[in-house]
């Protein structure tokens, strides 16, 4: 008896501190990052300081990691340049045009405060400096190491205000500090550029903004903080700093399934990787596990992006920016959720939260209309074109978030503008406001023909959406496409029951039922009418 | 008049219980046709695959029943003098209060009509109804067996339209069986007890 009770006390306590270490370790994710790594960077006499700019950080680490520089210079978030095996195509941030700010050309000091390195202000980077690869962006662990938005990849060393002359003062990073901080990365160091990508919160992807620093289980079920945590890489997998997954040529069907290491590729970056081809168990309806050979994962289990209460651009119309109020100042107009629907600088814009994706046949090729490539302007300009079929085994139904606007090009040349947006030259369009001269701008410096004549041409952009996995209650049910004007309603090629019919068959069907219930309606009837007559007779 | 004992107790399973399975598959079938919403696609669906595996093992064992009972021959076309004299009865007759021009017995039970109706029903619905249906249930395994060039819509479309015309059938089916009767719902009553009260000429 005694000993029964004993142990029960003894296992409640045992309960009681196990929760409240249980507790603790949740809480501080920095130091759960810290007590994997054998080596205290605060305890290192290289990283004591003082260091005078980000590229005396870098040498220092390069002190003691070698390789770390070689490994950067590899990768597409170093060259910022992808060759397509696939397609053949030049991509990389170096060569596409997209449709929020367009291009990187001409625009340098600007776009690369997403760069992975130090000083990329024109094209005449040295792309194999070793002390210009920037550790500190995605190693920092105390979260004060920030890029500033026009220094070419550069945080500022000085006290600077953001934006300009707005009196808001941002007070330059503890380099000392952070280098001695310096860890695994968090899903802060991956989102500063992923969350913030074509030029704020939430705008490009819609399925990444700054509700994934900390996402709600009901945002995403993997990186949910209370629960799975996981960080970029626990699914994006990196070696040798090359990190898996790509937008230029994703993975639109992995049916190698779970990956086992050594057997397979050792990416994670794939649903399947993790679940496999058969994900759903015994409880659930045995068809889902058959729907896996045309449906992507997450065409069910995304049933809709920017669910974490930001929203995303969907629509930006370069042509009509430049305008300004009746009091002839900058015109900027904002939403009642104080979204910018019209900016002076960049045209109009429309923003939307928890948005129903376009769904498409999708195999993982995607060619782009890269600079200079011409296009067909009588209609609206995929500026990426998506392949995949019904009847190629490669193909999945994925879902897309599908960019629209309108933005400049050459009207003679058929060729989309690389406008010159950003500099203090005359010729920056944020400068002299002059469709005209940002564009040759942009033509001259990558020395592409100008025929002096532009207009604005409406382009669309796909974007695969892959992250904000929903709760499984969540997920689509079958009637979202299994209906007449469900979600795949345009989706052809295939004869889908609950959507599709064959209409002659129908009307000749329900000619049929409905001619047969009118004739024996109508027998009936006369039979009724000629009861009396029959009696009496 | 005589009390006959017309349906056996196993004909009387097989037709109602396949009266049941029709109708709950015809319910489901034009739901996961697109026609209306009534349970939701997924439970149409579940309750659809269910009520056709049934279906499909009671006829096979109504088959068995009417092959080695010789019920079979029950089916056989008559000719087509009395098909035109049951067609003349329909159009006419009845409404003149024309006596029946058909009388049945225990081996006699279909009329000229409906030994027709009865077989198109067996030989040619129910079979494109289950051929097909077995080939669009086995819709992800083609590539296995050797059908990855086959395209759904042929077998959507004959299934479709084997179940139209099984809702026809049911239509017409209901109207002379319900109220032909001499009596009111005799017939219904039959198919329930297994009796009949047939006029005496007849036996």
């Amino acid at each position: 008896m005694v000993s029964s009770w004993t142990g029960t006390l003894f296992s409640l306590s045992l309960y009681l501190v196990a929760s409240i270490a249980a507790f603790f370790s949740l809480s501080g994710v920095a130091g759960a990052v810290q007590q994997t790594s054998t080596a205290d960077h605060s305890k290192f006499e290289q990283l004591r300081g003082p260091f005078e700019n980000g590229p005396a950080v870098t040498k220092a680490c390069l002190g003691c990691h070698t390789e770390a520089a070689k490994q950067l210079h590899k990768t597409t978030h170093w060259t910022w340049a992808f060759d397509n095996a696939l397609t053949g195509e030049k991509l990389g941030k170096k060569n596409v045009v997209n449709n929020f700010c367009v291009a990187t050309a001409t625009n340098w000091p600007r776009c690369t405060s997403c760069h992975i390195g130090y000083g990329w202000k024109d094209d005449k980077f040295d792309l194999t400096s070793e002390v210009n690869v920037d550790c500190l962006v995605c190693h920092d662990t105390t979260g004060t190491y920030k890029k500033f938005p026009t220094d070419a990849g550069h945080p500022n060393y000085e006290p600077k205000m953001w934006p300009p002359k707005s009196g808001k003062v941002r007070q330059p990073p503890d380099l000392v500090k952070v280098a001695q901080g310096v860890g695994k990365p968090g899903r802060s160091n991956c989102g500063a550029c992923h969350f913030y990508g074509g030029g704020g919160d939430g705008v490009k992807h819609g399925h990444l903004d700054s509700s994934m620093h900390n996402p709600k289980h009901a945002t995403d079920v993997h990186m949910d903080v209370d629960g799975l945590n996981f960080t970029c890489q626990t699914c994006h997998t990196t070696g040798g700093h090359q990190i898996s997954g790509s937008r230029y040529a994703p993975t639109a069907t992995d049916e190698k399934g779970i990956d086992i290491p050594g057997r397979t590729d050792d990416s994670r970056a794939s649903c399947e990787s993790c679940h496999g081809n058969t994900p759903h168990g015994v409880q659930a309806n045995a068809k889902l596990n058959q729907h896996t050979d045309k449906i992507a994962c997450v065409t069910c289990h995304v049933p809709e992006f920017a669910r974490g209460g930001r929203k995303t651009k969907m629509w930006w119309d370069w042509s009509t920016a430049g305008r300004k109020d009746q009091h002839g100042k900058p015109l900027v107009i904002k939403d009642a959720d104080g979204y910018d629907t019209y900016d002076f600088k960049k045209g109009d814009f429309r923003w939307e939260s928890n948005v129903v994706p376009e769904y498409r046949w999708f195999n993982g090729e995607v060619r782009h209309a890269t600079m200079g490539k011409k296009i067909d302007d009588s209609a609206v300009v995929p500026i990426n074109v998506t392949s995949g079929s019904y009847d190629d085994p490669k193909s999945r139904i994925w879902p897309f978030k599908v960019m629209r606007g309108r933005q400049p090009y050459d009207s003679e040349n058929k060729v989309l503008a690389v406008p010159h947006l950003f500099g203090k030259d005359g010729d920056a369009y944020w400068k002299s406001f002059d469709w005209g001269r940002a564009i040759k701008a942009g033509f001259d410096a990558t020395g592409q023909p100008f025929s002096g004549k532009f207009g604005f041409v409406e382009t669309e952009y796909a974007w695969p959406v892959t992250h904000m996995v929903a709760p499984k209650e969540q997920a689509l049910s079958c009637d979202a496409c299994h209906s007449r004007d469900g979600r795949l309603a345009k989706l052809g090629g295939f004869y889908m029951p609950g959507r599709d019919r064959l209409q002659w068959l129908d009307w000749l069907g329900w000619l049929a039922v409905f001619g047969t219930l009118g004739g024996v309606s109508l027998h009936g009837l006369l039979r009724l009418l000629t009861a009396g007559k029959r009696r009496s007779s | 008049m005589a009390r006959v004992r017309m349906y056996s107790r196993f004909l009387r399973l097989w037709h109602w219980l396949q009266a049941l399975l029709v109708i709950m598959l015809l319910l489901t079938g034009f739901e996961v046709h697109g026609s209306y919403r009534l349970f939701g696609f997924e439970h149409a669906v579940d309750y659809h695959r269910l009520a056709a595996w049934s279906l499909l093992g009671l006829w096979a064992l109504a088959w068995f029943w009417h092959l080695t009972t010789g019920e079979w021959k029950q089916y056989i076309p008559s000719p087509i003098d009395r098909v035109i004299a049951m067609l003349r009865y329909y159009g006419v007759g009845i409404f003149r209060g024309e006596p029946h021009p058909f009388h049945k017995d225990r081996w006699h039970r279909h009329n000229p009509l409906q030994r027709m109706a009865y077989l198109s029903l067996h030989v040619l619905i129910g079979p494109a109804i289950w051929i097909s249906g077995l080939a669009y249930i086995s819709y992800p395994y083609w590539a296995q067996f050797g059908l990855g060039g086959l395209s759904l819509t042929p077998v959507a479309l004959v299934h479709t339209a084997a179940a139209f015309l099984m809702l026809t059938f049911l239509v017409a089916h209901l109207y002379l069986a319900l109220t032909t009767s001499e009596a009111p719902f005799a017939y219904l009553k039959g198919m329930i007890s297994g009796y009949e009260e047939i006029s005496d000429e007849s036996r």
